[in-house]
């Protein structure tokens, strides 16, 4: 028995160093490019390094990108864990950003505090809304979420463009012949706190804060482990008497709901105003994205979730840097972001494999202990 | 000015690029058709075509060959489709989540070797007009149908011979047999791996393809993101299509009409809001899903990873 659970222990370290792994793999792939681009990784990567950590300002700038990838991740943790799968981040985040927004330009007399945690309430609700739609089209009319929430990211890119366009427009630039595409400047009551000097502001403490009460919600509630339940076996969920629609529904409402306030907080705590370049990716940034590999890494655990967010934060702000120092366009992160993904849902392979050795392993050494529970129920 | 949308030249212009603006979704969705057919949802497609699209542009700019161009798009996919087959049949892997794996690093790659390559946008001669004899000279039909380019017309024969190589022949059977119920194929003796090696592969090509005809055709430019997500409709499609080529065709004509529609509104600057007209194919997309989903059954081994003796 002993010796088991010391395996047990052990292969849990190994589950856990294979995201890492991946991404030392992914690492040693960007390194060929690199060499094959004729620059030496050394110098790239410690420039790269720099731009994240480098100063007090570079470490808060990678919080700054941690934030909304933290946001969008802990929907994503809530989703994946639901077995439903959102790819509607993008959308989400700029609905959340879009109802924040129309908080601070319509509310323009209220106590700046009162008008940001609105603004936030509402951002949340946005995402809710446009994640719930998909939830509930799969849960009651199964059409598939991968596509629905493909589909609601270019229904909210148009929305966004064209209100950013056309009634939303900043009323200077109405009058100008530029004419560009953004709102008006929400009044600096408004503004998230920030530590001064830099730029990191106080949106990164309500994600912190958030990730524990996501960990609260899918491991010590009732309606975390319905999700949680109905993820793993929609079928012993049902015969457990889970309402099983109705979860799926609540965890990609959920999953939208962050996303949403990740929309919300880019607003009001880094740009103070929307503007869109037509795409999806000039106002989110690819976060909704981005959020997806954060989670994955962080092994679909909201806490797990905050380190693997810094993470793929300082990689992106890195890069800006290494940019900058060896001329290596910052796309460069993205492809490698990319293939961290590939690594990392491919490792598991190699995750399954060992667990099912183990769990054979641990039934022929003692018949009595399966680890498999034989229903579904409530186990506090 | 609104008048002048239904002058005769217009609606033949509007049509015209209508059909030429499909060719991107044709090349894709059928692609994915194969795939799905046979089991695996590919969700990299627009990552695929934005690489297919850089190889394409860059060739045929260098070279001054089209052709070369469209062989090194084809086969880019074709090296993206094999990596993603290894992936999904050998690994198991999430196929929703490795396909996003995917288009991120077709999004990135493409967009660095742009920036190391070539640096800025730069333009091609591509594919001209041919205008099939006599058809070409039919009036309003010969100038919507018959005077595009060649990468057009491959598009579209591809519909016809899609259908024919899923539905009547030994090939199409396997793929469809691997799809519904991979189990019972596998015990007849056919491969499962081969059968979608063999689709994810062609489907890369085809996004490949599917990039070139933005690159060398339509656009002739390359740009960081020249896709913007059609990838990501191109498969919406083949769920939209119901699987069935013919299917494909006309949600693929749905979406290309309407952004044909809505780029001659901006040439004529007609005051009304084109985003909105651009949101509505998306809607109407989801409003088909629901319809639809409980008439049409998705194949069943859908992105179910197959493995022998479970």
């Amino acid at each position: 028995m002993e010796r088991i659970v010391q395996k047990e222990w052990f292969s849990k370290l190994i589950d856990g160093l294979l995201p890492v792994l991946a991404t030392l793999a992914a690492l040693a792939v960007g390194t060929v490019m690199l060499m094959i681009l004729r620059v030496n990784p050394v110098e790239a990567y410690s420039a790269l390094w720099d731009g994240a950590f480098g100063s007090t300002n570079a470490l808060a700038e990678t919080l700054v990108k941690a934030t909304p990838l933290l946001l969008v991740a802990l929907g994503i943790c809530i989703a994946f864990r639901g077995n439903v799968i959102n790819i509607g981040g993008e959308g989400q985040m700029i609905i959340g950003a879009i109802a924040a927004t129309l908080v601070g330009l319509t509310f323009t007399n209220l106590p700046g505090w009162l008008v940001i945690v609105i603004a936030m309430v509402v951002g949340f609700l946005g995402g809710a809304v446009w994640g719930g739609i998909p939830g509930v089209l799969k849960a009651y009319f199964r059409v598939n979420e991968i596509l629905s929430t493909v589909m609601m990211n270019a229904i909210a890119v148009q929305l966004m463009n064209f209100l950013l366009r056309g009634p939303l427009i900043d009323p200077a630039q109405a009058e100008l012949d530029s004419k560009i595409p953004q709102t008006a400047r929400l009044l600096d009551a408004f503004r998230l706190p920030r530590l001064a000097p830099t730029r990191l502001h106080f949106g990164f403490v309500i994600a912190l804060a958030l990730a524990i009460l996501v960990y609260i919600l899918l491991w010590r509630t009732t309606m975390g482990y319905r999700i949680r339940a109905v993820g793993q076996n929609p079928h012993a969920s049902r015969y457990a008497g889970i309402n099983v629609k109705k979860r799926i529904a609540t965890a990609l409402l959920l999953s939208g709901a962050f996303a949403g306030l990740a929309g919300a907080i880019q607003v009001y705590g880094v740009n103070y105003r929307m503007i869109t370049d037509g795409s999806a990716s000039g106002f989110t940034g690819s976060a909704g994205f981005n959020g997806i590999v954060a989670a994955l890494f962080g092994q679909l655990h909201p806490i797990g979730a905050i380190p693997a967010s810094i993470f793929f934060g300082a990689l992106l702000v890195g890069a800006n840097k290494m940019q900058r120092v060896v001329q290596i366009p910052s796309a460069l992160i993205t492809a490698l972001n990319g293939l961290v993904v590939v690594f990392v849902v491919s490792s598991e392979f190699w995750r399954q494999r060992r667990q099912h050795r183990r769990l054979s392993a641990a039934e022929g050494e003692d018949q009595q202990s399966s680890a498999i529970p034989s229903t579904v129920e409530e186990q506090a | 000015m609104i008048s002048n949308i239904f002058s005769t030249t217009v609606l033949v212009g509007i049509l015209a690029s209508g059909i030429r603006l499909a060719t991107p979704y044709l090349y894709a969705a059928i692609g994915e058709t194969f795939g799905q057919r046979s089991g695996v949802l590919n969700l990299g497609v627009d990552g695929q075509m934005l690489l297919g699209a850089f190889a394409a542009f860059y060739v045929a700019l260098t070279t001054g060959n089209l052709w070369l161009g469209l062989l090194a798009a084809a086969m880019v996919g074709a090296v993206m489709g094999l990596a993603m087959a290894f992936v999904t049949v050998n690994l198991h892997a999430q196929q929703g989540i490795s396909g996003i794996g995917f288009y991120l690093f077709g999004l990135g790659m493409s967009d660095l070797l742009f920036k190391m390559l070539l640096g800025t946008v730069e333009t091609v001669k591509g594919f001209t007009k041919i205008h099939i004899p006599y058809l070409s000279d039919i009036p309003i039909i010969g100038e919507i149908f018959f005077s595009q380019n060649a990468m057009v017309y491959g598009a579209f024969a591809l519909v016809p011979i899609s259908w024919f190589v899923l539905n009547k022949t030994t090939l199409g059977l396997k793929i469809r047999a691997v799809g519904e119920n991979p189990e019972a194929a596998d015990s007849l003796g056919v491969s499962v791996a081969r059968i979608r090696y063999f689709t994810i592969i062609l489907g890369g090509t085809l996004s490949g393809l599917a990039g070139a005809s933005l690159s060398i055709a339509l656009l002739n430019v390359f740009q960081q993101n020249m896709t913007s997500g059609l990838g990501f409709i191109a498969v919406a499609l083949v769920y939209f299509g119901a699987w069935r080529p013919w299917g494909v065709l006309w949600g693929a004509l749905l979406f290309s009409m309407v952004n044909s529609l809505q780029l001659w509104m901006q040439v004529l600057s007609i005051p009304i809001p084109s985003d909105i007209a651009v949101m509505l194919p998306y809607v109407l997309t989801i409003l088909v899903l629901v319809a639809t989903v409980s008439r049409v059954r998705a194949p069943a081994a859908l992105t179910k990873p197959f493995e022998r003796g479970r």
